[in-house]
């Protein structure tokens, strides 16, 4: 019972308290804001270069913001209990790590889903992109499934905020460097084959593909291995993920090194 | 002589702290990398490769855009979190000339993009580097850095009273690339866009470099960069007297 407290309420808190962007001041900015324009500066940008249709550009654009809140919210809501000197106390306390952990994850996925989801609508508003009849239901389970699997990928380098100086570094980089290797904006076999190969491991970029095919009209069922290949990457940053809280937690403490900026 | 003194000596300090700072490590060199090599796959995808050098010198303005852009945004932003926003303001120094070097140090450093995306492009992808007017290009930067650090300096001013500058730094990037035709045309834009791209620096620093390294009359653009300038010095002049005495009255001025 305390876990389950500790997973939904301390996650809860912990979001609130730790994610920098939250004011609407800042939000709607940042979250809305620069995903709107995301969206519709590469879809000019394949119109300029004369590859794919909007459609492509909208739903990997659109699929890939939710890491606005993956990403840079994950990040922070692990990360910033060091900024904030609240990690010793909190890591002081004998709360079960796992809910502490993933607990983190439930509102950043929730936040995930809020700004993919806009970024669909802004696709749907502005660039005319209307997804096949009956492809929303398939299409919110590929979405939900690929911002668990982003939000994987927050949650290491939130646990790497442990202990490294400057995550936020890693945080922004990693943010684009999806843009880049993930097949949102060039198309997957357009791309060298190391980055094939780079991209294939990475969050993002099954889920953009299966999206992509669903909102084209394909039924769920012909997505279902890269659906699977997307959620069995996300588990296994995660479970990663988690590995590298406990090792730092562990360092930490022997090192006396926690709050060590 | 004094005024030249500040912007010159708060010019070198900036451009020294800037460059060591990994977030403009980030902006002006691993990101311009990213954005050009998106762009650079999608015209080869797109069958359009005689655009190469067109597209790299496009990715590197989105650098310096960009560095100019959270420069102007943290000049204000930092001050406050080190807590001396205050002993600025109150320094004999008008405060207008101690922002200048902040918003010219960020474009100067974000033009090492341009540098960076024409070598990357280079080496990368081959692109090719047979430059039309090198004198008026060797020009054409600095005037292009004088404008876009003079846009900052105005962007800098309004964030006075705007606690939340950086969010608005995350806001303005994307849409500047764009309506400035950094890498797309203003052509293939909606009609309306376009007068908002002759007010703003970015259009007429890329059409005076481009001009310069792909053939054109690059004259004008640069004269249009000094121009504009020169029109942000003045609102910008404006528009801190008003905000800064605001912040004052109404004792903002640190409030972060």
């Amino acid at each position: 019972m305390t876990s389950l407290r500790i997973f939904f309420v301390g996650g809860a808190i912990a979001y609130r308290a730790l994610f920098n962007w939250i004011s609407p001041w800042l939000y709607i900015p940042t979250m809305l804001g620069s995903p709107l324009f995301q969206i519709l500066f590469f879809a000019y940008l394949g119109r300029f270069a004369g590859v794919e249709d909007d459609a492509f550009f909208v739903v990997g654009n659109a699929v890939q913001v939710c890491g606005m809140s993956c990403i840079y919210a994950m990040t922070m809501t692990i990360a910033n209990e060091r900024w904030f000197a609240t990690l010793s106390p909190l890591l002081a306390t004998p709360a079960n790590r796992l809910a502490l952990f993933t607990g983190r994850a439930l509102p950043v996925i929730a936040n995930g889903l809020v700004v993919s989801v806009f970024g669909f609508f802004v696709g749907w508003l502005f660039l005319d992109f209307e997804p096949a009849a009956g492809s929303v239901p398939a299409l919110g389970l590929v979405l939900v499934v690929t911002v668990f699997s982003c939000t994987a990928l927050g949650m290491v380098l939130g646990s790497i905020g442990l202990r490294a100086r400057d995550v936020f570094f890693a945080a922004n980089l990693a943010y684009y460097l999806l843009l880049l290797f993930c097949g949102v904006n060039v198309p997957f076999d357009e791309l060298p084959g190391w980055m094939q190969t780079v991209g294939s491991v990475l969050p993002l970029t099954h889920g953009i593909e299966a999206a992509r095919e669903v909102a084209a009209g394909e039924p769920l069922s012909s997505v279902t291995g890269l659906v699977w290949t997307e959620l069995g990457i996300g588990v296994l940053y995660a479970a990663g993920a988690f590995a590298l809280f406990r090792l730092f937690e562990a360092e930490g403490r022997r090192r006396a090194s926690l709050e060590t900026l | 002589m004094t005024s030249l003194r500040v912007v010159w000596g708060g010019f070198r300090f900036h451009v020294k702290t800037l460059t060591l700072s990994n977030f403009f490590l980030l902006t002006t060199f691993l990101l311009p990398a990213i954005f050009a090599s998106i762009a650079f796959f999608l015209v080869e995808a797109g069958g359009r490769p005689g655009t190469l050098l067109y597209t790299a010198l496009g990715a590197g303005m989105m650098g310096v855009w960009s560095s100019t852009l959270f420069g102007s945004g943290g000049a204000i932003q930092w001050q406050r979190y080190q807590g001396t926003l205050e002993l600025l303001v109150a320094t004999p120094s008008p405060f207008l000339l101690v922002l200048l070097p902040i918003t010219l140090a960020s474009a100067t450093v974000g033009a090492y993009s341009l540098g960076m995306t024409l070598v990357f492009g280079r080496v990368v992808f081959g692109v090719p580097l047979d430059l039309a007017h090198p004198v008026a290009l060797v020009v054409a930067i600095p005037a292009m850095v004088i404008g876009l650090g003079f846009l900052g300096l105005l962007l800098a001013t309004t964030f006075v009273l705007y606690r939340y500058a950086n969010a608005l730094s995350n806001l303005l990037e994307y849409p500047v690339w764009l309506v400035t035709g950094l890498l797309v045309p203003v052509s293939l834009l909606p009609v309306w866009v376009e007068p908002i791209s002759w007010v703003l620096a970015p259009t007429w620093g890329v059409r005076a470099i481009r001009e310069s390294a792909l053939g054109g009359h690059p004259w004008s653009s640069i004269g249009m960069c000094l121009v504009l300038a020169a029109l942000y010095f003045v609102l910008a002049s404006f528009f801190l007297r008003v905000f800064e005495r605001l912040a004052r009255g109404r004792a903002t001025l640190s409030l972060s």
